[in-house]
C-alpha cells in the first residue's frame, strides 16, 4: 500500500480525508452531491440529523482557526456527535509531549474522529498512518501543504453558482506558495476537469515548478483574469515583507490587489470568492468584496453542509444511518 | 592465526588483481602471501572461499556512531558491529559529536573507544573551527597529531569566507586536507526537501540547488586561491558536479564522493512525506541521480560512502520537516553499490575501488588494498545470496532506512580487521 492510498481502507471507503490530490472524480462528486442534501437542514428550524450519534468528535487545533474550527463545530453538532474542541497550543505541546502522544492520548478516550490542524506539512498524514483503523482523521490544514474541506466547500460554491467545471475558467490570486488552500483548490479543480486553471502572483510567491501541477502561471493580474468566470483571491501574510517576498503593502495592492478596474478583465458574471480571513485593502478592495459578484459569505454557509457530508461519508458510509459506535468497535 | 583464504575471487583494484587467488594471513595480521603461500605457511584456519568473492575492507568515509553524546541513538560498540557485519574495516566519524572534536583529547578518546571494542578502525575528522561555530581556528597541528585525517565543519556552515579562508590557508602549511559540505545558509532557508515539484506538490519548504552550488562556487574560489587539498562530500546535484568536474580539470587538487543513497533514490521517494527520505543534502530530481551515476564512472567522483546516522524511532515519527534527517546506511553501502554494478553502471572493479582504495587515497590512510605487506582488513561475500532488508536483518541501532523492503544480491559472509575474524555469518 502507498502512502497515497491511506486516505481508503481494505474496502475502497473513505477512510480519512487528508487531501484531495488522488482522490477519485467520483468521490469528490459524491461529497458534493451529498453536500446539497444537506444545505437544507441549515435552513429548517430544527437543524440536526441523528446520522452521527453517539459519535466523539475532537477538533485539534495545534494552530488557530476562527472559521473552520467553528463549521467543523457546527457540522458535527448537526449530525448529533458530540464534539470537544482543543487547542493544544495551549496545554500539553508547550510541556514537550510529541504530536503522536497527544493524539494516542485522545485516542484513549474512544474519540471517533479527529479534525486536525497544524502548522506542520504532513502532519495529518502522520497521524493516520498511527491511528486504529477505526478512528478517522479529517485535515483541516497542515502546513502549506493542504486544506481539503476548503478546496471541496469552494467546488461546491463554484458548481452551485456557475454550473459545469468542464466550461470554466478559474483564477487563483495571491500567495500561492505558503497556500494549503490553493494547492487544494488546484488538485479539485484539475481532477474535476476545469477549462483552465490559473494562478496569478509576483514570483517570489509561486512555487517553484508550479506548472507541474497543471495550472497556467500569471505575474500580471490583467492577463490572469482576462476571461474568468472564477476568481479566488488568497489572504497575503503581512510577515511576507519580512521575508524579502514582497517590497511593501502599497506595492501589492496596486499590482495584484483587486479592485473594480482590474476586475473589468474577468467575465461580466465573474464570481469573486476567498477562504478568509480577508485583509481589506491588501488584497482585496472592500467595494469589491462586498459586491454582488462577491460570494465570500455563502462559502462560509456551504462549508457548513460540505463538511457535514465529509464527516457523513466518512463515518457513516454513503450518508446512510451509521450502525452504533458500539457495534462499530466489536468488529 | 595464521589464516588461509582459499578458492575466491579476489577483487583488488588497488594492486590490479581481480581473480580467483588464494590469500595467506600471517600471525602479525598482515597478508603475507598472495596466490602462494610463504615457505613454512601452516594455517590455523582455512577459510573455503570457493564461489565468493574477496574484497579489501570496505572504507566509509563518513558515518556517525552517535558517540560521544547521543548515546541514545548507537554506540561506538552497536555501530562498528554493524559495520563489521556490512564489511565495513574502517570508518571516518565527522566531528560533529557532543561534545564537538575540537580537542586533541577527543580525538584520541574516540579511537580508543574504537580501539576497545576491537571491530573497525574509527578515523576522526577534526573540526575546523571551534565548536563548529564558524569563528575561530582549531588547534588543527595538535589534532593532527591526535590522529585526525582531515578536518571539516560537518554540516555547520562557514558563513564567514574570511575565516573559510584562514582555515584554508592553515591547513596548506600542515598539509592537511579539508573535507567540506558546500551548502550557503541563506539560500537553504530552513528547508527539508530539493525545491522542485515535489516541495511544491507537498508544501514542503525547499531547499534549492542554489544553496549547493553557490556553496561550491565559494570554496572552489577559497580552494583555488589557497592551494589547499579539499574534498567535497556528499555532492548531490548535476551542475554541482559540473562545476568540481571542471575545476578537476583545470587542475585543482579536489575529490568528491556521494552517498548509496543519493545514487538510488530521488525526490519522487518522498512520495507522502515518508520521513525515511527525509536526508540532508535532500534528494533531488532524476537529472541529478544520473548525474551523480555518470560522475562515478567518469571518475569525477572517487568514492560512494553511507553517510550512516542511525537515530531512534521517535526521530523519524514527526511531521517530515520536524523529523531528524539522516539515513542508517552501514549495512546498504555495499548491497546498494553492488546493484549499480548489477545495472550495468560500473565494473565490478570500480565499484569495489569506490569503496575501498579510492576512499583510503582520500583520507590518507594505507587500507584498502590486499597487496603483500598490506594489513589484512578484508571481507568475504557471496556474490549469489539475494535477501530482503528488514528491521530483524539490521544491527545498527538506527532502524531508519528507506530500504526496508528492497532486494538486493550478495552478502558478507565474513570480515576481518588486522587479520582477526571479528565477522562470521552463522
Amino acid at each position: 500500500m502507498t502512502r497515497g492510498d491511506l486516505q481508503f481502507d481494505g474496502q475502497g471507503r473513505l477512510s480519512h480525508l487528508l487531501t484531495i490530490e488522488g482522490l477519485p472524480r467520483q468521490t469528490i462528486l459524491e461529497i458534493l452531491n451529498t453536500a446539497e442534501s444537506f444545505i437544507s437542514v441549515g435552513e429548517r428550524e430544527i437543524k440536526k440529523l441523528p446520522l452521527l450519534r453517539g459519535k466523539t468528535v475532537v477538533n485539534l487545533f495545534f494552530e488557530s482557526s476562527t472559521r473552520t474550527r467553528t463549521t467543523f463545530e457546527i457540522a458535527a453538532k448537526r449530525l448529533s456527535a458530540d464534539v470537544i474542541n482543543l487547542n493544544p497550543a495551549a496545554s500539553s505541546t508547550t510541556k514537550g509531549e510529541t504530536l503522536l502522544d497527544t493524539v494516542r492520548n485522545l485516542e484513549a478516550m474512544h474519540t471517533d474522529l479527529f479534525v486536525v490542524r497544524h502548522r506542520e506539512s504532513g502532519a495529518a498524514h502522520l497521524i493516520a498512518e498511527h491511528v486504529p483503523a477505526h478512528v478517522h482523521i479529517i485535515n483541516a490544514g497542515d502546513g502549506r501543504h493542504a486544506h481539503p474541506t476548503q478546496g471541496l466547500l469552494d467546488m461546491f460554491t463554484i458548481r452551485r453558482y456557475k454550473g459545469p467545471f468542464e466550461n470554466l475558467r478559474v483564477a487563483i490570486v495571491g500567495d500561492i506558495l505558503h497556500s494549503r488552500v490553493a494547492r487544494s483548490q488546484i488538485h479539485a479543480l484539475t481532477t474535476l476537469g476545469a477549462a483552465e486553471v490559473r494562478v496569478v502572483a509576483p514570483m517570489t510567491l509561486l512555487p517553484t515548478a508550479v506548472e507541474k501541477l497543471g495550472v497556467h502561471a500569471f505575474t500580471d493580474i490583467r492577463d490572469g483574469l482576462e476571461g474568468v468566470d472564477v476568481i479566488i483571491m488568497l489572504r497575503l501574510q503581512r510577515e511576507r515583507m519580512s521575508g524579502a517576498l514582497i517590497p511593501s503593502e502599497q506595492e501589492y495592492f496596486n499590482l495584484f490587489g483587486l479592485t473594480s478596474e482590474k476586475l473589468a478583465y474577468a467575465k461580466p458574471d465573474a464570481i469573486i470568492m476567498h477562504p478568509g480571513p480577508m485583509n481589506r485593502g491588501l488584497e482585496i478592495d472592500s467595494a469589491v468584496a462586498d459586491g454582488p459578484r462577491s460570494v465570500i459569505l455563502p462559502q462560509v454557509t456551504n462549508g457548513i453542509a460540505v463538511r457535514m457530508a465529509i464527516m457523513a461519508l466518512i463515518m457513516g458510509g454513503s450518508g446512510t444511518a451509521p450502525a452504533p459506535a458500539e457495534a462499530r468497535r466489536a468488529e | 592465526m595464521r589464516i588461509a583464504i582459499t578458492g575466491g575471487r579476489v577483487v583488488d583494484p588497488a594492486s590490479g588483481v581481480d581473480g580467483l587467488c588464494d590469500l595467506f594471513i600471517g600471525d602479525q595480521g598482515f597478508v603475507v602471501g598472495v596466490g602462494t603461500a610463504p615457505t613454512g605457511f601452516a594455517a590455523d584456519r582455512t577459510l573455503d572461499a570457493r564461489g565468493k568473492l574477496i574484497f579489501p575492507g570496505l572504507v566509509d568515509l563518513r558515518a556517525r556512531l552517535r558517540e560521544p553524546g547521543l548515546e541514545y541513538k548507537a554506540t561506538m560498540e552497536s555501530e562498528t558491529n554493524a559495520a563489521v557485519r556490512a564489511g565495513i574495516t574502517t570508518l571516518c566519524c565527522p566531528p560533529d559529536t557532543y561534545p564537538v572534536i575540537d580537542t586533541p583529547a577527543m580525538a584520541q578518546m574516540i579511537q580508543q573507544r574504537a580501539w576497545r571494542f576491537g571491530l573497525a578502525f574509527v578515523h576522526p575528522l577534526g573540526a575546523l573551527t571551534q565548536g563548529l561555530q564558524g569563528k575561530l581556528l582549531t588547534d588543527m597541528a595538535a589534532l593532527d597529531e591526535a590522529g585526525c585525517v582531515g578536518f571539516s565543519n560537518a554540516l555547520e556552515p562557514v558563513t564567514d569566507s574570511l575565516v573559510m579562508r584562514r582555515a584554508m590557508e592553515y591547513a596548506v602549511g600542515f598539509d592537511l586536507t579539508v573535507f567540506l559540505h558546500p551548502n550557503d545558509p541563506w539560500l537553504c532557508n530552513g528547508g527539508c526537501v530539493h525545491e522542485g515539484e515535489v516541495s511544491t506538490r507537498l508544501g514542503l519548504p525547499g531547499i534549492p540547488e542554489t544553496a549547493e552550488t553557490a556553496g561550491v562556487a565559494r570554496d572552489l574560489a577559497l580552494v583555488e586561491q589557497t592551494g589547499v587539498r579539499a574534498h567535497f562530500c556528499q555532492l548531490s546535484s548535476a551542475r554541482a558536479v559540473a562545476m568540481v568536474a571542471a575545476a578537476q580539470d583545470r587542475g585543482l587538487e579536489i575529490s568528491a564522493d556521494v552517498t548509496a543513497h543519493h545514487l538510488h533514490l530521488t525526490e519522487r521517494d518522498i512520495g507522502f512525506f515518508n520521513t525515511q527520505c527525509h536526508v540532508l543534502p535532500p534528494l533531488r530530481a532524476e537529472g541529478d541521480r544520473e548525474a551523480l551515476r555518470k560522475a562515478l564512472k567518469n571518475g569525477v567522483i572517487s568514492a560512494i560512502c553511507s553517510d550512516h546516522q542511525p537515530h531512534e524511532p521517535d526521530a523519524k515519527l514527526a511531521p517530515f520537516a520536524e523529523s531528524e534527517p539522516g539515513i542508517s546506511g552501514l549495512e546498504t553501502l555495499l548491497p546498494l553499490t553492488l546493484k549499480l554494478v548489477d545495472d550495468g553502471l560500473l565494473s565490478l572493479s570500480e565499484a569495489v575501488a569506490l569503496l575501498t582504495c579510492k576512499p583510503a587515497q582520500i583520507l590518507g590512510i594505507d587500507t584498502g588494498h590486499l597487496g603483500i605487506g598490506a594489513t589484512a582488513d578484508l571481507c568475504i561475500v557471496d556474490p549469489e545470496v539475494r535477501w530482503i532488508q528488514s528491521v530483524d536483518r539490521l544491527t545498527s541501532r538506527g532502524h531508519n532506512s528507506p530500504f526496508l523492503g528492497w532486494e538486493f544480491r550478495g552478502a558478507v559472509s565474513h570480515t576481518l580487521v588486522g587479520g582477526k575474524i571479528v565477522f562470521e555469518a552463522p
